[in-house]
Formats: C-alpha cells, sequence, structure tokens
C-alpha cells in the first residue's frame, strides 16, 4: 500500500541508489538529491570488484558473510550487469603458502565455494599470470558494472514513484528545535533555490557525510580514506586476480571490458573533494600488479584516479587499512537527540542492497511502517531504463 | 614541472530560466597529469560551485563525461590539458538537446535506440564481458549525418541493434531487422568514419554499422 510519509535521501551513490528502491517498494514517497550526476562521488569510481567475500575470509567474517550473501542476491535481481568469471586468489610467493589453509578454511566457515588449483590448472585459466607462482584458490567474485548497478536500481525507483533530481545541491538542513523537516536545496540546472519537507531526512553521502550531518548540528564518526586505482589498456584476465595474503596495496587486477584496473592503497583525508593521484601509489600499483601478471609492468595507462572510501573510525586513523569495511546507520534521535535524520554509512558496493534494506527498516521503524522489504526478489529493471523515465 | 603554468578554460554555460547561453573563462593551474576533467573539477571546487558536468568512474569505462574541446569529441576524464592549447574551449556534445552548462539530455540518446536488452554482458567466447560500446555518445555528437536530420538514429544505437543480432539474448532477429532496414537507420550513413574516429572504447562504429548493412543485405 501507499504511505503519506516522504522520505528525503541526499546522495545519489548506490546507497542512496538501493535505499530509494527499498522505500518506494515499501509504499513510501522518496525523493533524492545529488549535487552532480548520479554515481559521481564514491559508486562510479570504484574497482568494479564483485567481491564473494574471499578478501575479509580471514579477518572479518561477518564482512565475508554479508558479501557472499549480497553476491547471490545480486545475481538474480541484476542480471547482466557483472562479468561472471569468477576469480582467483594466488600465491606468488612461498610466504603466501601459509595463508592458504586460513584462507579455505575461512571461506568454508562464511559459505563461500572454494576450490584450490594447481600452478598449472590456474595458468590454464589464465595464461598471463606470473609463470612463477605457487598455486591458487578458485571462489565467485565477478566484475561490477560500476555505474549502472546502481542505475538499474534508480531505474526500477523511480519507476515505483520516487523522483531522482541530479544537479540539486542541499545548502542546508531544516532545523528546528532538535527536528529536522527538510532541506534547501539549489537546482544547478535552473540556478534556483527552493525548499522541500520531509518526514526524514537521509545522509547517504559516503565520505561526505560528516559534512552533511553538521548542517544537523551532529558529528558522525567518518574518516575518508582514499586509494589510487589505475587502469591498463588491454584485457589482461578474465577472471578477478588476488594475492593470496592479507589484503595490501596493489593487490587486484580486475577486468573491465577492455581495460584490466590495478588497486589499490589507502591512506586518510580531511576533504573527499580534494583528492590528489600520488604519482609514487601510481608506481607502487605498477610494482606491485606486475607481481601477478608481468605484462602490467609494461602496459600503457588509460587512467589513475583516487576514490574516497566512507570508513567508520576514529580521527586517530592515518592508513585506513585498521578501519572496519562495515556499514552503519545512525538514527541521530539515539546518538544525539536529533529527531527526523538518518545517516547511512560505510560498507561497499557489494553490499548496497543489503545495507538499504536495514536502512529502510530503522526509518520504517521510526515512522510506524509495518512494510516488509521486498528488494531480494525484484528483478531491477536495464539502466537505460532511468533515462527513458527521464525523457518521458 | 612548475605548478604555476595556468591555462584558460572557456567553459559553456547555460541554465534553463536564465536563457542566455555564454562562455565563462577561468584561468586553471595546470598539474603534469591533469586532465580536462581535472581542470573542470578544479573550477566546481575553487571557481564556480554552479558549474554542472557529468563525470563518474574517472577512466572512460562509464561513458559519462563526452564533451566536445576544442571542438572535438572527447571523454573530459582521459583528455589531456597538456595536448591542448593555451586557451581551450569546452562545450557539451553536440546532436543531443543541452540540459544544463556542460549536461546534455540522455534520453535523446537512448530514445534512438532498438529494444535495450537486460543483459548487457557477452558470453560469446566461454567466459562473461561486458558490452564494449559505453553509451558515450561521442560517435552520435561526431556523426555529419546526425548534424543534418534529426530523425538519424546515430552510430551508437546501430552499434547496439548489430550487437543485438550476433547475440541476441532475447531480442527477436526480426524486430531487429526491421528496426534496422530504414532510410533513418542503417541506411542513413554516408561512411564519414567521424564515428570510428572518436569512439573512445573498442567499440568499432563504422565496422558494425557495414556488418548490419551486409545482414540486411544477405
Amino acid at each position: 500500500m501507499r504511505h503519506d510519509a516522504h522520505v528525503l535521501i541526499v546522495g545519489g551513490g548506490g546507497t542512496g541508489a538501493a535505499l530509494a528502491h527499498d522505500l518506494s517498494l515499501r509504499g513510501l514517497g522518496v525523493t533524492l538529491v545529488e549535487r552532480g550526476e548520479l554515481t559521481s562521488g564514491t559508486t562510479g569510481r570504484h574497482h568494479g570488484l564483485l567481491h564473494s567475500g574471499g578478501r575479509y575470509a580471514v579477518n572479518d567474517r561477518e564482512s565475508a558473510v554479508e558479501c557472499i550473501e549480497e553476491n547471490r542476491i545480486l545475481r538474480r535481481i541484476c542480471p547482466g550487469t557483472f562479468e561472471l568469471n569468477d576469480g582467483l586468489f594466488v600465491a606468488v610467493e612461498e610466504e603466501d603458502l601459509e595463508y592458504v589453509d586460513a584462507f579455505v578454511d575461512g571461506c568454508e566457515a562464511c559459505g563461500i565455494p572454494a576450490q584450490r588449483l594447481t600452478r598449472d590448472e590456474a595458468l590454464r585459466l589464465e595464461p598471463n599470470l606470473n609463470p612463477a607462482i605457487k598455486l591458487a584458490v578458485r571462489v565467485p567474485d565477478g566484475t561490477i558494472d560500476a555505474m549502472r548497478l546502481p542505475l538499474r536500481f534508480f531505474a526500477t525507483a523511480r519507476r515505483n514513484g520516487a523522483v531522482i533530481r541530479p544537479y540539486t545541491e542541499v545548502r542546508d538542513l531544516l532545523v528546528h528545535d532538535g527536528l529536522v523537516s527538510g532541506a534547501v536545496l539549489l537546482d544547478h540546472v535552473t540556478g534556483k533555490e527552493g525548499e522541500v519537507r520531509a518526514d526524514i531526512v537521509v545522509n547517504a553521502t559516503g565520505p561526505w557525510s560528516e559534512r552533511v550531518a553538521a548542517m544537523a548540528g551532529v558529528d558522525v564518526p567518518i574518516r575518508p580514506s582514499p586509494g589510487v586505482l589505475l587502469a591498463l589498456r588491454g584485457r589482461m584476465c578474465n577472471m578477478v586476480l588476488n594475492r593470496l595474503h592479507k589484503s595490501g596495496d596493489g593487490d587486484i587486477i580486475v577486468p573491465q571490458r577492455g581495460l584490466s584496473v590495478v588497486g589499490t592503497s589507502s591512506w586518510v583525508v580531511e576533504d573527499p573533494d580534494d583528492l590528489t593521484v600520488p604519482e609514487d601509489h601510481v608506481e607502487r600499483m605498477y610494482a606491485e600488479g606486475s607481481k601477478l601478471v608481468p605484462a602490467v609492468r609494461s602496459a600503457d595507462r588509460r587512467a589513475a584516479w583516487s576514490a574516497a572510501r566512507p570508513l567508520i573510525g576514529s580521527k586517530g586513523a592515518d592508513t585506513g587499512r585498521e578501519l572496519s569495511r562495515t556499514f552503519k546507520t545512525f538514527d541521530h534521535k539515539e546518538t544525539d537527540g536529533v529527531e527526523g535524520f538518518v545517516t547511512i554509512t560505510g560498507g561497499k558496493a557489494t553490499t548496497l542492497r543489503g545495507m538499504a534494506e536495514l536502512c529502510a527498516d530503522v526509518i520504517c521503524r521510526k515512522l510506524d511502517i509495518d512494510e516488509p522489504c521486498r528488494t531480494r526478489e525484484t528483478v531491477l529493471l536495464p539502466h537505460s531504463a532511468y533515462y527513458a523515465a527521464a525523457a518521458a | 614541472m612548475s605548478t604555476t603554468d595556468t591555462r584558460t578554460l572557456r567553459v559553456y554555460r547555460f541554465k534553463r530560466g536564465d536563457g542566455a547561453e555564454h562562455f565563462d573563462e577561468f584561468e586553471v593551474p595546470v598539474g603534469p597529469r591533469m586532465s580536462i576533467l581535472d581542470a573542470l573539477r578544479w573550477i566546481q571546487l575553487h571557481r564556480d560551485p554552479s558549474l554542472a558536468l557529468r563525470h563518474s568512474c574517472l577512466h572512460a569505462s562509464c561513458g559519462t563525461c563526452g564533451v566536445q574541446v576544442d571542438g572535438r569529441e572527447e571523454l573530459a576524464c582521459v583528455s589531456a590539458v597538456r595536448d591542448h592549447g593555451e586557451t581551450i574551449t569546452v562545450e557539451p556534445l553536440a546532436n543531443l538537446p543541452i540540459l544544463t552548462d556542460l549536461v546534455v539530455d540522455v534520453g535523446e540518446f537512448f530514445a534512438r535506440f532498438p529494444e535495450h536488452p537486460i543483459i548487457r554482458a557477452s558470453e560469446a567466447d566461454g567466459y562473461v564481458r561486458l558490452e564494449d560500446c559505453i553509451e558515450c555518445g561521442l560517435c552520435l555528437s561526431a556523426c555529419p549525418v546526425a548534424a543534418t536530420s534529426r530523425h538519424y538514429v546515430g552510430p551508437a544505437a546501430l552499434v547496439a541493434a548489430q550487437r543485438l543480432l550476433e547475440e541476441p539474448r532475447g531480442a527477436d532477429r526480426e524486430d531487429v531487422l526491421a528496426w534496422a532496414d530504414r532510410p533513418e537507420a542503417a541506411w542513413g550513413c554516408h561512411l564519414g568514419f567521424e564515428c570510428a574516429r572518436a569512439c573512445p572504447a573498442e567499440a568499432i562504429p563504422a565496422e558494425r554499422i557495414m556488418a548490419l548493412r551486409r545482414e540486411l543485405a544477405r
């Protein structure tokens, strides 16, 4: 059924997309605003890995289980938006072998199918791998079309009544007596200012969360943690190639169309708008990536860029690697005594739907609406339907 | 490397309800690896936050940041400032309606396509690969036929049709052939090959248009 409640979502990345879709399916009114093009923040820039959960199977089993569950759901609801060629975790050096048993055990404990391959079996699957590798483990990783996956959520949300407004910037939140009741918007298409009212405003701005939360006078402990990624011309593999060891710099190569993307590094910044691409990080991507695939060393650089992860953590962090990869919904009534304002942040592209489900549960509870989540079964429209609806 | 090196960007501006289109000029400090997109985002951050533009992946994979740089179609994210002169003119793509500033109406681009399949990945060679065409619109903007005929569907839509014939993924072959067999579709191309020059991916529009014609002529 339709409900009178109206939710304003700030932020047009993957999290906002999945939340707009979830709330629309539950019958709530939704307006989503994004200051630029949809997915122009962190979402569109990620390496495109559809996680099997393997990367977290040893040190963060909660995240690993989330990943494999959402991986299976996304395959079902977004057919055609992934390169589903699995991934290899590759032992390149002797010391990597110490990690193999813990990795396979971790995968089994988390329900992630993991198949041990000999060196020769791995090289048959991926002939460009370093011939000196020791062995590999195959898991159901894949490649995501980083923009078109969220666009399918936006397209379906819009079909179900959500109003999606890119090029619309939040100038301020409407706050009175501890209650957030809407926002002041600047429409960059017309250059005009206006207001929109809402029962709940959701801050889904990723690494910009702290800035938007400050408009409501509250603090969220977000550390923008950028990483450098390097896109090389040429497709050097069909499977996602990972180093079989504790997460580190330059330890993954993700094929995307005719490109190979090597990632990533990790540090912490104050301003997510002002990201640099340190040349020594790019050099590290070449050096580390070529340990997996020697041809990386001489490949042509198509682009190098930085993307800021929205990691949850205290001001003390300095590399970002020590911060959690999980997500969190802050109901600011509970944390700060401010009603009508919720922040959803952290997480990763693979878990966008699951993040949205939990956040939508919080929102419905606050609004006293009893509607189940329906996003696990709803197959999403093609990404182009987003623009078709816009043109209509 | 000198960080005091600057270039002038002449940027097309238009806001709805405001009426007058014009160019604004910005002096931008230039680093050694700076892209046109970096320069435009520097303007947004340091000079004029109202400048509207499209971008997402920053590595030529999403297809959103297409613009005309000194009159030629480029993805701003992989167009190096240093490859251009002292004054660089940036305009929106041609042959599509302008929404605001450098943003064109992408709905008009997709409206030209044949039926759009829900599966946009190929499984032809034993593994899955996302479609090479990134739907950036550079080919349509560069196409001399599209510049003179509003009804011509343009290269990207013809690439999509040819791919549907190659790998139907649920599409009806006869429907696609009927869609393509029109003067404003496969027969509208005048072999200018500007699309082949403009394509930043590996979609090779001109070759695929010729392949589509061969299918129609069989």
